[in-house]
């Protein structure tokens, strides 16, 4: 009861504006703390994230589930027709079968991922799942369901496809944030791969949106190579991505303004349209380095 | 008290689905922003305050996820909360319109916002861009979910509406003389 009370007491006192200005002031508190620094996120991070995740892991299970069960249902609606017992049991069955054509559906990917994991073999990898996706329309990341009692850290880089997705931009417990690649304002050092010649690649939502393309810039290169159709990987000098992550193909390049420098096109080499499991590089730019 | 928790409740349910099922269910690569909704809906169904503190609530909740700078989008859903709380008066449990319209300026507005202070300030200048193939399909969208989510929303209002009618009622009827007062509250 006195909650309810005192509920009611501050209401009186306290005009909506009021609210407004502190709530606003928390965010603007909030904006300025978190600009320079990330350590205030982790708190945050683990504490809400530990209440969210379980939910979203349990639902992106349901997704999963359902879509694997569209057509089930649909065979069960026939099956509703014969008589109690049969369907009884075809319900059993379906359900079993759910479970193993789910399984080697899984299976299949995991090889794939492991075969194309080849590639890159010297590094050490762990395979994750995408729980959560950033729905916003404006940044492309997504969360997966290891974090750090997985032994993941921070800027560790992320691979699916045979090609680079991205790098944790934060960890929980048991999940952590994976900002991509393709996302708007995202920057990666690379270089072609044949000509060794490094360029920046960037996000771009625009081109994302237009032709699912990465834009890249500040390639110097001699006039009579032809780089289209060329692979870009990530650079040596990046400090954030390992070395040799195929990125995509060039796939157009125009001359700057300054007469000097390339800028043009990159198609990617991950299907972001379509990414159900990752693999995260467990090795660090920094410590391999050392 | 109820309604409270139902509100308090309601955000992170909406930002779950929307993290997790929403994704698939994307329109020419536009997904709704249904997280919105419910900010709006509290806004102008239970007055300026509570659509201020889901509206926190929920920008919040994406900042942590996904938002990159936290504050940010708490900033502007307080906001939305803010505004649509002074529709507060004007709203009535019949009219649909309003609340359509308010949704959909809501979304249109967190667009318009989100551009101007994540991508104009670096120099991304393409509004046409942004406006016709972000911000509106998405608002039009959220738009088309909410004729979907905005009745379970008026029908939890209505059950709220009903126990404080009724409270108030049982409370007039055990002090006969003086119901105005708990009228005026």
């Amino acid at each position: 009861m006195s909650p309810v009370l005192r509920e009611k007491s501050i209401r009186r006192k306290i005009p909506g504006r009021v609210v407004l200005m502190i709530l606003a002031g928390i965010c603007v508190f909030l904006m300025v703390i978190t600009y320079g620094t990330n350590s205030f996120d982790a708190p945050f991070n683990n504490t809400v994230g530990n209440m969210i995740v379980p939910f979203e892991k349990g639902l992106s299970k349901l997704g999963i589930w359902m879509n694997t069960r569209k057509d089930e249902f649909r065979s069960m609606e026939a099956l509703a027709k014969e008589n109690e017992e049969l369907k009884a049991r075809v319900d059993e069955l379906t359900e079993e079968n759910t479970i193993l054509s789910k399984e080697r559906y899984e299976l299949a990917e995991l090889r794939d991922l492991f075969e194309l994991g080849d590639e890159y073999d010297s590094y050490s990898k762990v395979g994750a799942r995408i729980i959560a996706s950033d729905n916003s329309n404006w940044f492309y990341g997504f969360t997966i369901d290891k974090g750090s009692k997985d032994g993941l850290q921070v800027d560790m880089n992320v691979i699916a496809g045979g090609g680079l997705v991205g790098r944790i931009s934060s960890v929980g417990d048991h999940w952590s944030r994976v900002t991509a690649v393709i996302s708007d304002g995202a920057y990666v050092s690379g270089q072609v791969l044949s000509t060794e010649d490094t360029l920046i690649v960037a996000g771009n939502l625009e081109e994302m949106r237009n032709d699912g393309t990465l834009s890249f810039s500040q390639l110097s290169i001699s006039d009579n190579v032809n780089i289209l159709g060329e692979k870009v990987v990530t650079s040596q000098i990046s400090d954030k991505y390992l070395p040799g992550l195929l990125i995509g193909y060039v796939q157009s390049a125009d001359k700057d303004s300054n007469n000097l420098t390339y800028s043009g096109k990159i198609l990617p080499v991950v299907d972001f349209e379509h990414l159900g499991t990752v693999l995260v590089i467990t090795d660090m730019k920094n410590a391999a380095s050392e | 008290m109820l309604q409270k928790f139902f509100c308090f409740i309601t955000i992170p349910i909406f930002f779950v689905i929307e993290s997790t099922l929403f994704s698939h269910l994307s329109i020419a690569g536009v997904t709704p922003d249904i997280l919105i909704i419910p900010v709006s809906v509290f806004g102008f169904m239970y007055g300026e305050k509570t659509g201020m503190y889901t509206g926190f609530l929920a920008g919040l909740l994406f900042d942590i996820f996904f938002g990159g700078m936290l504050g940010f989008s708490a900033l502007i859903m307080t906001l939305v909360g803010y505004v649509n709380g002074q529709f507060f008066g004007l709203f009535y449990p019949e009219d649909i319109r309003l609340p359509m319209i308010l949704i959909f300026t809501s979304d249109l507005s967190y667009g318009l916002l989100f551009y101007i202070f994540r991508f104009l300030v670096r120099g991304k200048l393409n509004f046409s861009f942004y406006l016709l193939k972000i911000i509106v399909p998405e608002a039009l969208y959220t738009l088309l979910i909410s004729i979907i989510v905005y009745p379970v929303l008026l029908h939890a209002y209505n059950r709220f509406e009903m126990i404080r009618l009724r409270k108030e009622r049982t409370i007039a009827g055990h002090n006969q003389g003086t119901p105005s007062e708990y009228h005026i509250e």
